[in-house]
Parts: C-alpha cells; sequence; structure tokens
C-alpha cells in the first residue's frame, strides 16, 4: 500500500476495515478458508485461544499448501478441540503430554526430513504454562538446535484448565486461584516471571514474533512470515480468558488491544535476536483502562484503590513503550 | 561376521543393522556408548538416512521418539537409571498411544544415594507402563534382541525396552557374531505404520478419553502383550532359522529336567547361576535354572511349566519391592498359582555388587536344605545395618544415612584389602 490507511474512528477496526484493499481485509468466512479448527468445539465464549488458533493454524495451512503437521500440548486448547469422537481438528495432529510439544514437533519434523518429505512443516503449540513453565525444557532445546519447527504459544497469561492459577507469564498483582487478592502484597508477586519472547530472542533463532488477537492480520502475516522461514521460530500470541480473567466474553478483542496499547504487551518482531519490527501504538491508553474491566485486578480498584500498585504497573507498561519504541515520535503537536 | 568388541558397540551396530530413521541421544551411564556408536555411523554416512538429535534431557528424547514414531519414522533411543525416570511420563505415553519406538535400557540402580553401577531397579519401576521387556543375559543375546525388538515392536505397535546389564554387558568385550545387513534386511522389513501423521490422511492422536473407553483402550494395550507371547516365540524361531543361532524367547531352562530345585532369575546373571548350577550337580544336587528373557509380556504359563515339577523355587533378583521383598519374585508367585512349591526370594547385586559363585553356592545350598529365610539380601553386611539401626536409636540427629555408612566402611581400597 502506497497510501497510508487513515481510520477516521478510533478503537474500533471494522470501519477501517472496508477501506482497506481486498486482500488486506478480514474475512471470518471465506470458502478459501481451510477451516483447521472446524467449530463445535468446546472452547468457552468470547475464548481469545480459540481466535487465536483459528487464525494462526489457517494462516500455516495457507502458507504451506495445507502440508502441515501439528503437535498440541495438554492444556484448554487440546482438551476444548478433542472430544472424541468429534475432532476440531482438519490436520494431522498429536496431543502427547503437557511439557513436551516442542519435543514432539522436533521429532515429526525429523521424520519428515528422513523421509525426504520437505513440503511438509510443522507447527507445535501451548498455553503458556505448557509453554514458559513445564515446556520449557524442551523447547529451549528445540530453539538451540534450531529444529525445524514454528511454536506458538497462545498466552492466557495463568493456568486455565486446571483453574485459574499462576504461571510464569501471569501479570504481576493479577489474582489467581494460586496468587490470591489478600495480603499486603494482592495478587502475583511483583520481580518474579519470565519473559518468553525476549528469551526465545537470546537464542538467535531465525524469527520470534508477538501478537494479539485484536490484530488477526498481523498474527495470519507474522505466521506467514514464520512460515517462509526454516528453522527454529517462535510465535507468542497474547489471548485474553474471559474466564481466568474475569471479564466479559464480548470484550476479548478489546482488552487484546488495550493490553497492546497500553504498552503492557509489546507486538513485534525479531530475527536471530534482534528486533526488526514493533507495531505501534495508535492510540496510547493508561493502563487502568486495560485493567479495571478485568476482575482479576479488581482488588486494585476496591475501595480507595490501590494507587501505588497501579502505578507500578503503569511503570511497567512506560518500560516497555521505551525498551521497544513503542510510540511514534510525533513532529508535529 | 565374529566380532570382539564391547557390548555397547555390538548394540549400536544391531540397531544401525535395523536401519533406524530417528535417533535420540542424551548421555548417561552406562549406556553412553551405544549412543555414541550410532552418532558415528550417522554423522560418518554409514547409517542414512538417519537423523540423530542430541536432546536436553531423556524426557525430551522419548518425546522426540514419540513425534518421530507418530510420523512413520522407525525410532529408537537409549538410557539407563535415573534417565529412565526422568522421561518416565513419556515412557507410559508411548506405550499409551501404540508406537514401536526400541529402547536400550543400560540397567543401573536408581538412587538416592547415587550410584552407577548395574541393577535392575530401572526396569522394573516401568514395568507397568505398558512396553514389552526383554532381558539380555550375553552381549550376542543383547545384539539379537535389539533386531528381534524392531520386529516385534512394529508387528504390535507397541514399544520394546531391550535390557541389558549396565557395565556387566554394556562394557564387556566379547565375543558378538555380527549379522550382514541382508539377513537383518531379509528379517526386518521396513516400517509400515498403523497410524501416522500425514497431511494426505489427517488423524488425530492423542485425544482425551474418559471412563466410556479408558478401560477398553487399557485392555487392548494387554491383549498385545497376550498377542506377544505367541509371538515372541515365533520371532525367536525364525530368528534362529535365518541366523542360525538361539536367542530372546520367552524363558529359557539350564538344567531343569529331573531338577528338585529350580533358581529363576534374568539378565546376565544367568551365566554365572548356570556355572554354579554345573558345580552344584557334580555334587549330586538336582538343580536347574530358569531364565526369563521376556519379563513383559510375563510368561505366567511358560515360568508355570518349567517349575511344577520342582520342589522348591528359588528367585534370584536385583531388584528390590521396598516393604514388601522381591519384584519378579511376586510374578513368579502369581505363575505358581495353586502348586504347593517352597519359595525363596534372594536379593542380590543391589548396586553393582559382586555376584561371586562362592555365595550363590552357599546361599543355593542353604535353599536346598530348606534352610534359607523367605527374603535373603545376599552378602548383605549386617554390621553395617545394625550400627546404623543403634545409631538412629541413640541419637535424634543422627545424619545422613549413605554418609554414616561410607564413614563405617572407610575407603574402598581398605575394604578390598
Amino acid at each position: 500500500m502506497n497510501q497510508p490507511i487513515k481510520f477516521y474512528q478510533t478503537g474500533t477496526f471494522t470501519v477501517g476495515n472496508r477501506l482497506l484493499a481486498p486482500e488486506q481485509r478480514t474475512v471470518q468466512a471465506s470458502a478459501e478458508r481451510s477451516n483447521s479448527i472446524n467449530s463445535g468445539h468446546r472452547a468457552c465464549q468470547g475464548c481469545g485461544e480459540a481466535l487465536g488458533a483459528r487464525y494462526a493454524v489457517d494462516a500455516a495451512m495457507r502458507a504451506t499448501n495445507n502440508q502441515l503437521i501439528a503437535a498440541n500440548a495438554t492444556g484448554c486448547l487440546e482438551v476444548f478441540s478433542t472430544p472424541y469422537p468429534e475432532t476440531s481438528w482438519q490436520l494431522p495432529w498429536i496431543h502427547s503430554l503437557f511439557g513436551n510439544a516442542a519435543a514432539v514437533g522436533t521429532g515429526i519434523a525429523a521424520a519428515m526430513k528422513v523421509k525426504g518429505r520437505k513440503e511438509v512443516r510443522v507447527i507445535a503449540q501451548g498455553g503458556d504454562g505448557g509453554t514458559t513453565d513445564i515446556g520449557f525444557g524442551c523447547l529451549s532445546g528445540m530453539f538451540e538446535r534450531n529444529d525445524d519447527v514454528l511454536y506458538i504459544c497462545y498466552d492466557n497469561e495463568a493456568y486455565m484448565n486446571t483453574g485459574v492459577q499462576r504461571s510464569s507469564a501471569t501479570p504481576h498483582a493479577a489474582r489467581t486461584a494460586t496468587t490470591m487478592a489478600v495480603g499486603p502484597e494482592p495478587g502475583a508477586s511483583f520481580g518474579q516471571g519470565k519473559n518468553l519472547p525476549l528469551i526465545a530472542m537470546a537464542h538467535e533463532i531465525p524469527y520470534v514474533a508477538t501478537a494479539t488477537v485484536a490484530d488477526l492480520h498481523d498474527l495470519e502475516a507474522k505466521v506467514e512470515k514464520a512460515m517462509s522461514l526454516h528453522g527454529a521460530r517462535y510465535l507468542h500470541v497474547l489471548v485474553p480468558c474471559p474466564l481466568g480473567w474475569g471479564a466479559a466474553s464480548h470484550d476479548t478483542i478489546r482488552l487484546a488491544r488495550l493490553a497492546h496499547e497500553t504498552g503492557l504487551f509489546p507486538v513485534f518482531e525479531a530475527e536471530r535476536g534482534e528486533v526488526t519490527a514493533v507495531s505501534k501504538i495508535r492510540h496510547r491508553v493508561p493502563v487502568e483502562d486495560y485493567l479495571k474491566p478485568q476482575k482479576r485486578f479488581a482488588h486494585l480498584f476496591a475501595g480507595a484503590g490501590d494507587a501505588a500498585t497501579i502505578a507500578r504497573l503503569q511503570a511497567e507498561a512506560d518500560r516497555n513503550i521505551r525498551r521497544f519504541g513503542l510510540v511514534e515520535e510525533r513532529e508535529t503537536a | 561376521m565374529l566380532m570382539q568388541i564391547e557390548g555397547s558397540q555390538a548394540v549400536a551396530r544391531a540397531v544401525a543393522l535395523c536401519r533406524p530413521e530417528v535417533i535420540c541421544a542424551y548421555p548417561i551411564s552406562p549406556q553412553t556408548h551405544i549412543v555414541e556408536g550410532l552418532g558415528e555411523l550417522v554423522k560418518d554416512g554409514t547409517l542414512a538416512p538417519c537423523e540423530f538429535i542430541n536432546v536436553e534431557s531423556e524426557f525430551a528424547a522419548m518425546s522426540v521418539a514419540i513425534g518421530a514414531s507418530a510420523a512413520g519414522a522407525r525410532s529408537y533411543t537409549a538410557t539407563a537409571s535415573q534417565g529412565l525416570l526422568f522421561m518416565a511420563e513419556a515412557v507410559y505415553n508411548a506405550s499409551g498411544l501404540g508406537l514401536p519406538i526400541v529402547m536400550t535400557v543400560a540397567n543401573r540402580a536408581i538412587g538416592a544415594p547415587i550410584n552407577i553401577w548395574n541393577d535392575h531397579s530401572d526396569s522394573m519401576s516401568q514395568r507397568d507402563c505398558g512396553w514389552l521387556q526383554l532381558f539380555a543375559e550375553s552381549n550376542q543375546e543383547a545384539l539379537d534382541l535389539h533386531i528381534q525388538a524392531f520386529k516385534l515392536a512394529e508387528e504390535l505397535s507397541m514399544p520394546v525396552m531391550v535390557c541389558m546389564d549396565g557395565f556387566i554387558l554394556t562394557h564387556a568385550y566379547e565375543r558378538v557374531d555380527m549379522p550382514t545387513q541382508a539377513d537383518v534386511d531379509a528379517f526386518l522389513p521396513p516400517y509400515e505404520p498403523r497410524q501416522v501423521l500425514d497431511p494426505a490422511e489427517p488423524v488425530s492422536i492423542g485425544a482425551m478419553v474418559g471412563p466410556e473407553a479408558f478401560m477398553e483402550v487399557r485392555y487392548l494395550a494387554h491383549a498385545k502383550q497376550t498377542m506377544a507371547l505367541e509371538r515372541i516365540p515365533q520371532i525367536a524361531a525364525e530368528f534362529a532359522q535365518r541366523f542360525g543361532r538361539t536367542s530372546g524367547g520367552l524363558v529359557r531352562a539350564y538344567r531343569c529336567e529331573d531338577a528338585e530345585t529350580i533358581v529363576v532369575s534374568l539378565g546376565s546373571v544367568v551365566g554365572t547361576l548356570e556355572e554354579t548350577i554345573d558345580d552344584l550337580r557334580a555334587q549330586g544336587v538336582k538343580i536347574g535354572v530358569l531364565a526369563i528373557r521376556s519379563f513383559r509380556p510375563f510368561p505366567l504359563a511358560a515360568v508355570r511349566a518349567a517349575l511344577e515339577g520342582a520342589k522348591r523355587v528359588v528367585v534370584l533378583e536385583k531388584s528390590f519391592c521396598v516393604g514388601l521383598g522381591g519384584v519378579v519374585s511376586t510374578d513368579v508367585r502369581v505363575a505358581l498359582s495353586g502348586l504347593q512349591l517352597h519359595g525363596y526370594t534372594v536379593v542380590a547385586g543391589l548396586g553393582g555388587r559382586a555376584i561371586t559363585k562362592s555365595s550363590l553356592a552357599r546361599t543355593l545350598a542353604e535353599a536346598v536344605a530348606d534352610r534359607l529365610p523367605p527374603l535373603t539380601f545376599m552378602d548383605l553386611d549386617w554390621g553395617m545395618v545394625n550400627r546404623q539401626l543403634e545409631r538412629e536409636k541413640s541419637i535424634r540427629r543422627s545424619g545422613p544415612v549413605a554418609e554414616n555408612l561410607l564413614r563405617d566402611v572407610g575407603s574402598v581400597a581398605s575394604k578390598v584389602a
């Protein structure tokens, strides 16, 4: 596109969609879609993971001419998609264990290589628990060997399938079943947790990217980019969970967008350990706008409110904005 | 071709002859020489096409093998001891999914206290995991069992462990007869998977199964092992026909014909037992040995048939079910249900303690005289045990157990002297 797109309303892309060139428009029900995750699965209403996986896997199918095999970690995505004899998966799919999806992906890729089936590509996928915690060893091994697998983490920031327990991707101050909203520092402790996209980058693998379900075109473009490369690739997708976050199911997209626009979840791409692109924040918003609609942060707004903790979270957002250059320097005021 | 080589190298070459397509390697003694041998064969192009993957843990080794096997590749790995425990979740998963992976277990003790030497605690800890478990008596048999294992695994679509005694076999240089590639190719057809991840025919593998079908799926794993009871002797016979030597099978009886006392055991100690039995036979003792080659499936009928004419059974095992006694003994008792035989369990050789002919002869003589306690720990140093028990009785903070015992023993050199 030579001409920059202008959005006449902020806070929504719906109006912008019809201004886009046809190939850039979001199309939910195209007959061209592989629909690799069929409807009828048991995901909750408003599930960000189901949405993210649907777009990511369909994009990967498109990029590989449907020559794709998926390995899946135990978790919501696995459970809600395969209430056998029904399965949502319209591609070859295997679930082995909670902590080994990356290694199973490595094995499949090795089998395809040894059999000379170069056209068949492999993705492995899991939630944040299966990725950042229990599956981290296998994931790091897959990264450092540069195995030809795209690993997609659908990050809903806690162990949702087991009843919303803290993972190492749970944000600070968030209430979960194991980071209770009680005591002097309610919610998940500050100073803990890990940033897996940055850790992935430290492996200097060909491609690392983050995305959210608020910008599905961006997610699709990143999957396509990832599938155009070989070796270990990592995509970290923020997928709000209405149940675990205590949010309205119609707010999934809005919260994902706010996570980006506050700076709390930086959206970027990196190649061989270096950031190559960032999604700029179009309309910067304070963290309260993101935190308030979520019951997992309700303790920050109870009574007189916890201004100090909110300020700490704002400082984290500000740091991300500085660190990744998320806000465009404007020439004119 | 006859060769004088290390057991691990013999196994590495035998596995290579089976044309594995994906090998996952993670070091742990005493298994490591096997995957090193295979790695060299892959790297120098002798074994091709094959992907040799240096994984970051045994859990990953089995997980990569699961992915590769499900994608239709003949897959192999090897481990021992802590490594087998670390991969345990994936070990169960491989059999639950019905993936015909072959794995060598170079049998080694499990810590704590950490100990690298041989016993059977590791593979016995996985006896209920659904894998078939074959035990080798010699390096030749270890070599041969791997070739049979791939055939058995792929026919049944179930994984097979080949168990060989760590160090005693893996590190021993013995003469072996290495088959030719042509003979192995004729014996072992290419892997034809029952289920495969293929974009041309998409399937979902690994769905959640609830109470409506879980028992049936588990029973079918048992049914596969029951089928294996028939196939193991047949495959051993086919092997004997092509390669001209007997290896494998369910059990092997040695001088059991008129035996009043039969010693049941498995693994390399069977050789020592046979020599001991020869000596006892020379003294007129009617005694024989029954070697169990297939521990899973456990050949109940074959064991019963071999033992029912005897007066007493001694199970000599390198494993120990803490709080009960013998592991193998328990299974042998099931085979003997209803038979009024004297039964003895002898736990021996834990953590690599040498099992000597003289100790065996003494212990078996006690058994023949029916003076052996039902559960015996051969060559256990009661002095050491009692000193520690006394220490614990008199001092609350008696300290770490193993370290106390080692101080009592003194340096190993002084013990040997």
